[in-house]
């Protein structure tokens, strides 16, 4: 694995104490809805906190690979729902809704894959 | 083990969190902008560098020091760091005889005013249970080779107790200003995983 040995000079990744804080975009923003619902008192950090213990403790050891923001995403659905912000079905429709209004990936690709 | 984190490539979540903002902001729970400047904070201005400042400060100041160890959350509020996640501070001194280990076994419990959010090696299970089980082993995968006659304390994060490691402050560092010394100070020294290493003589 290549070293860089001046990561601060990447231009356009965001680095602190020499790694990326978070691995993707979606991280990010799974960590910002959390506080951020938290702030808004929908509830307490440590119902969230709580939450994703059971969640690191539920991959157990043999999917020890799930990424932590997996767990974190799927306590913070968990808690969502427990707290009557978020309906069954719910995200899985929006999540096809926004799936059918995206232009199609590949068919026009850059890669030139075919 | 530091750097095992790209074996798998994680799952693309993207849709799915787009979608759960999404529905979020439509019910007026969530505003995108809160969100980008969460995100702004802790990707670049909540960070190790905080900690760092608080090292130097108690290496040069030994009043400092004192009121560091005693009261860590009252000494860090002192340089102006507090908030979410710092609010039950407590700084474990390292000497020639005792290093600090910290780890959250259960989660990923740390200290996010003084040194931002955790590295991804710090909330994985191999660390979570390994530093309690092995620290040794653990050290000297970081390449860290401590002697028999040195104390590993483990210090196990909760919701409780946050900590972070004052660092030994190295030799050959008598001339530099606190400034200069807070540019030493590494994150994983303050973890527990490394020391601080003198600036190379040229």
């Amino acid at each position: 694995m290549s070293q860089n040995p001046k990561l601060e000079d990447v231009p356009g990744v965001r680095r602190l104490g020499g790694e990326a804080v978070f691995q993707s975009p979606w991280e990010a923003r799974s960590f910002a809805m959390a506080l951020s619902l938290a702030g808004e008192g929908r509830y307490g950090w440590e119902e969230f906190r709580a939450r994703l213990i059971a969640e690191i403790n539920r991959q157990g050891q043999a999917e020890a690979r799930q990424a932590y923001y997996e767990s974190w995403l799927k306590a913070f659905e968990r808690l969502l729902a427990d707290k009557g912000l978020l309906s069954p079905g719910e995200l899985e429709s929006k999540v096809a809704e926004l799936a059918a209004a995206a232009p199609p990936r590949g068919a026009h690709g850059h890669g030139g894959n075919s | 083990m530091s750097n095992q984190h790209r074996n798998a490539p994680a799952p693309d979540l993207s849709l799915r969190v787009k979608a759960l903002e999404a529905i979020l902001v439509e019910k007026g729970l969530l505003d995108p902008q809160t969100l980008d400047l969460l995100i702004d904070a802790y990707e670049n201005k909540v960070g190790p560098r905080n900690g760092a400042r608080v090292v130097a400060r108690a290496w040069v100041d030994p009043a400092y020091k004192d009121r560091l160890l005693s009261d860590a959350t009252a000494a860090i509020a002192e340089l102006g760091y507090g908030g979410l996640e710092g609010a039950y501070m407590r700084v474990v001194e390292n000497t020639p005889t005792v290093h600090n280990l910290v780890v959250c076994t259960l989660c990923s419990c740390y200290p996010w005013p003084v040194l931002g959010l955790p590295p991804v090696w710090y909330k994985s299970a191999p660390y979570r249970s390994r530093a309690v089980s092995d620290p040794r082993g653990v050290l000297r995968e970081f390449g860290l080779e401590l002697g028999p006659e040195v104390e590993i304390r483990v210090w196990d994060s909760s919701a409780e107790q946050r900590y972070m490691v004052l660092p030994e402050r190295p030799g050959g560092t008598a001339h530099l200003s606190e400034e200069q010394l807070a540019a030493l100070v590494t994150r994983d020294s303050m973890i527990g995983v490394a020391k601080v290493k003198a600036p190379a003589t040229r």
